[in-house]
């Protein structure tokens, strides 16, 4: 009985450390050598990596979601048959490796297959017969596989499990070996003690280590010196703003970023749905796919006609949710007194709060974006001027003590306005779900009529689009609504020096029936002065 | 622009070569143009195999070995084995075994049957993805690896062989077959008692752009080497496709330099070895140099350290799954009674087998000592390098102990 540990292997060309993304096996489990049993994911693809052992998992050395070096112990297996490790099979002869230490009985249905009988290769494989091991087809890189393994997922093609890209060997650090302390004729290469050696190393690794965290660290104190201004620029006097620089950097991998560049797109425009709040390939592939679909009919716009028949007008019936939306509008517009007001914000705090939850534990997978604060803020703000939370009533307001905070939304199917229950009752995470949420549904144009009715204020973020401000119409059956604008740099005068700051403009339509000048005034102020300062939301 | 191809970072050239050309190369490039073939890809075996080369027909007849089933079975053999070797090599990479792995599987066909072809007298310079051939040469598979495992710069000797080491420089093997040829050439007027006896040199639709190619084909051609260019040509060279390699088939070429050029179906392993032995005859017969293209696919990676998806549809590999090499051939021993159960049963034993002990042989492979490297610099001892072999030894003492690395 040997216990034999399985390092980390590099499974590139110069790579230095791995995510384990799943274990496809757990303890106690029969392994048996070039079974998968973990699917890792490097800095350039992911990878199932095979057992070198066989016999029983001992122990997962690592979790899965752990990051680490080349080399780490990952696992453990006992053999359960003095065999040589890590052959599986010590024998000559016709045993094949992978039925050692394991029960006849298993053979049915457990024992490898050795290339396994997935039934892809015609007429190849005697049926029923796991013991002849048909190669695997072409194009399949992680070894022979047990038959219990998923592999319907594995002959998608998509799931196929990629090898890797190398890109050459990264430079290793630097690391001398220790000399002794003095071996004669050694000293004549010059041998240097042990201590001078080893201390160089550490100061080197510690410089290393700094640098590592410096993107978080400046941006911190910056954070925490602008409020005088002052000290925030004498930190970093070399720099352009940290927290801006915080700010830009969008997540995604190196591969997504030369895409994105190949194809014109700025990253910071795609809609982000990475677990660490990256942008996925997927991500750039349909937002690529949206911005084509848009561009590819412009070219043919003009020319199109003749395919109309003829005409030079085309006739697309008012139906649905068109003309659910107009006859909205035009209600809501002509019956409802408008008046409108904007007032620009400076959302750095915002920005950097947003990043902060992004990178918090407890904001894990769930996307974070400003209109979370604003939502926030609209709701902290309606609670200190209730009457924009009302409704006409020809002879009454009814004034709501509850927020169902509505969030427009362009769906396939068009302007849609669905809303979120009781929002005053959520915390700022259960409401960020549930933003998800909201947003999910309606893009896949699946929004039930219950989710839009009962409205009682809306917000429309018209800065997903990159647009700066409008006037919106109020939702009927409401008496407020905000356009949330698109945040960008601009300069700001901050105690008489102009500098860049993450500014946006709000907007905001009242119906004047309810909410009077002062009113809407306050009431904008008031959300405005959370994005400035998110921090007065605990109170 | 197609959103579901996102282009490659590295490669747009290629993007920009593959929008240039789609239009006027899908049709030249049509694998069925002129592609010679006997069992195709459902597993039926036509009757005969003829083709017209530089102006005359020439039957295939007399280099056929479609109604032998011992040999069919052998062919059977030895592709199953190579593709079995494969396999344990990348598990071998993936577990840290080997640092690289270069596979071979779609091109089985390719290398096993040109290499059947081969007589012990001939010579063949293979690039570094002909395990198949080096199955054939008798090279032993462990050797293979320890190239891979860096234990050794080459892993066998050529000479034992007559298959040379494992050429990294791209295309650089053509030279040196060419000038093997040309010395076999010399040989043979020397001592006219020699066997005939011809070179082959391997190469790729990659290698095939190499100015190395082109100087080789020309020296070939005006010397009437007997050499047989044999060009598998996988589809791509890492991640650029053939048709940024060339406009025309790859075998035209040969035309252009005075020799003839032949397109075989290159997972068609009873083809390719007709075709491969009808041109070593006709290269040991004085006749000069012949270009064959294995048409064929590279189902895997470039290698362990290449990720295919990110330049290459899956719906592309997918293609060429029905015309896998082995599937054929298993069809045809099969519905014409050649194999039965028993035999691809004691094949899959004999695999498990050849995989268990290659598994031993990898992880029994040791780092080589220093004092070899300087053994290898001269055929005899030589003072200079004795002298800098003892300052090494003194100048490795001088370390602590540490543990040591494979």
């Amino acid at each position: 009985m040997t216990l034999n540990t399985f390092n980390l292997p590099d499974v590139g060309e110069g790579l230095t450390e791995a995510e384990i993304v799943q274990w496809k096996v757990a303890p106690g489990a029969t392994v048996s050598v070039n079974d998968v049993i973990c699917e890792i994911e490097t800095a350039k693809s992911l990878v199932e990596l095979s057992s070198p052992y066989a016999g029983t998992v001992s122990e997962l050395l690592v979790a899965e979601g752990e990051t680490i070096e080349v080399g780490t112990p990952i696992i453990s297996v006992e053999d359960s048959q003095d065999g040589a490790p890590g052959a599986g099979s010590g024998h000559d002869g016709a045993a094949a490796p992978g039925r050692d230490g394991q029960g006849t009985g298993s053979n049915a249905n457990g024992t490898p297959s050795r290339g396994g009988s997935d039934g892809r290769e015609p007429a190849s494989t005697p049926a029923g017969d796991d013991a002849v091991p048909v190669p695997e087809m072409p194009g399949e890189l992680a070894g022979p596989q047990v038959d219990t393994a998923p592999r319907t997922e594995a002959a998608a093609p998509d799931a196929t499990p990629g090898p890797l890209v190398g890109t050459g060997p990264k430079a290793d650090a630097v690391k001398r070996r220790p000399r002794r302390p003095h071996s004669g004729s050694a000293g004549a290469v010059g041998a240097v003690g042990p201590g001078a050696d080893g201390t160089a190393g550490d100061t080197a690794g510690d410089t290393a280590g700094d640098t590592a965290q410096d993107p978080a660290s400046p941006a911190a104190g910056a954070a925490d010196g602008t409020r005088s201004g002052q000290p925030a620029e004498a930190e970093t006097p070399a720099r352009s703003n940290p927290l801006n620089q915080l700010i830009n950097r969008v997540l995604a991998k190196p591969p997504v970023r030369k895409a994105a560049r190949d194809l014109g797109i700025n990253l910071a425009d795609v809609p982000a749905t990475g677990s660490a709040g990256e942008v996925t390939k997927q991500d750039l592939i349909s937002y690529q796919s949206q911005r084509d679909a848009e561009q590819d009919g412009a070219d043919s716009f003009w020319a199109n006609r003749k395919l109309l028949g003829g005409g030079r007008i085309e006739r697309i019936p008012v139906k649905g949710v068109r003309k659910a939306t107009a006859k909205a509008m035009v209600q809501s517009a002509f019956t409802a007194p408008h008046v409108s007001i904007f007032v620009d914000v400076d959302a750095s705090r915002t920005m950097e709060f947003v990043k902060r939850l992004k990178a918090s534990r407890d904001f894990e997978g769930i996307r974070v974006s400003p209109l979370l604060i604003l939502s926030k803020a609209v709701i902290w703000a309606a609670a200190r001027n209730p009457s924009v939370n009302a409704t006409w009533a020809e002879d009454e307001i009814h004034v709501k003590h509850f927020m169902n905070l509505g969030i427009a939304a362009a769906t396939p199917r068009g302007l849609m306005v669905p809303n979120i229950k009781d929002a005053q009752d959520l915390s700022l995470k259960e409401l960020a779900l549930a933003l998800n949420d909201l947003a999910t549904t309606a893009r896949a144009g699946k929004t039930q009529p219950a989710q839009m009715q009962g409205g009682t204020l809306t917000i429309t973020n018209i800065g997903a689009l990159g647009i700066d401000t409008g006037t919106p119409i109020i939702n009927p059956g409401e008496v407020a609504i905000v356009a949330f604008g698109t945040i960008k740099q601009k300069p700001w005068v901050l105690d008489g020096e102009v500098i860049p700051r993450w500014i946006t403009t709000l907007g905001g339509s009242f119906d004047h029936r309810v909410v009077d000048g002062d009113l809407s005034a306050r009431f904008m102020a008031d959300v405005a002065s959370i994005l400035e300062e998110p921090a007065l939301l605990l109170d | 622009m197609n959103s579901s191809r996102l282009p490659a970072a590295e490669f747009e050239v290629e993007e920009v070569g593959r929008a240039v050309h789609s239009d006027d190369v899908d049709g030249q490039l049509e694998p069925d143009a002129g592609m010679l073939q006997i069992l195709s890809a459902d597993g039926t075996m036509a009757g005969g195999l003829t083709a017209e080369i530089a102006g005359s027909t020439v039957d295939f007849s007399p280099y056929l070995s479609a109604s032998d089933p011992a040999h069919l079975r052998s062919l059977y053999r030895d592709m199953f084995m190579i593709r079995r070797f494969d396999q344990e090599s990348t598990a071998l990479q993936r577990q840290g075994q080997l640092a690289l792995w270069v596979p071979l599987t779609g091109q089985e066909a390719a290398q096993i049957g040109s290499g059947r072809a081969l007589e012990p007298q001939d010579y063949a310079f293979p690039t570094y993805r002909e395990h198949g051939v080096a199955l054939t040469r008798g090279v032993e598979l462990p050797d293979i690896l320890r190239l891979f495992r860096g234990v050794t710069n080459g892993g066998w000797d050529p000479r034992e062989r007559n298959f040379h080491l494992y050429t990294l420089v791209l295309a650089a093997q053509s030279l040196h077959a060419v000038g093997y040829a040309m010395g076999m050439q010399r040989d043979q007027l020397a001592d006219p008692s020699l066997p005939p006896a011809a070179s082959i040199a391997y190469f790729g639709d990659g290698a095939s752009s190499e100015g190395d190619i082109h100087e080789s084909m020309v020296f070939a051609a005006s010397f009437n080497a007997p050499v047989v260019f044999f060009c598998q040509n996988n589809q791509w060279a890492i991640s650029v496709p053939s048709s940024v390699q060339t406009r025309v088939p790859l075998a035209q070429r040969a035309e252009g330099y005075g020799f003839p050029g032949i397109r075989v179906d290159g997972n068609d392993v009873v083809a390719v070895e007709a075709v491969t032995r009808w041109a070593l005859e006709h290269a040991r017969s004085g006749q000069g140099p012949v270009l064959i293209e294995a048409y064929t696919y590279r189902m895997s990676a470039h290698t362990t350290a290449d990720d295919p998806t990110k330049y290459r549809l899956s719906r592309d590999e997918q293609e060429w799954q029905p015309r896998d090499p082995l599937a054929r051939l298993e069809v045809y021993l099969r519905s014409a009674g050649m194999a039965d159960d028993t035999f691809f049963e004691e094949l899959g034993a004999e695999a498990r087998a050849m995989a268990t002990d290659l598994r031993q042989a990898v992880l029994s492979m040791t780092a080589p000592e220093l004092a070899d490297r300087f053994a290898a610099v001269y055929a005899e001892p030589h003072p200079l390098v004795q002298e800098e072999l003892r300052f090494f030894q003194e100048y490795e003492a001088g370390f602590a102990d540490e543990v040591k690395h494979a």
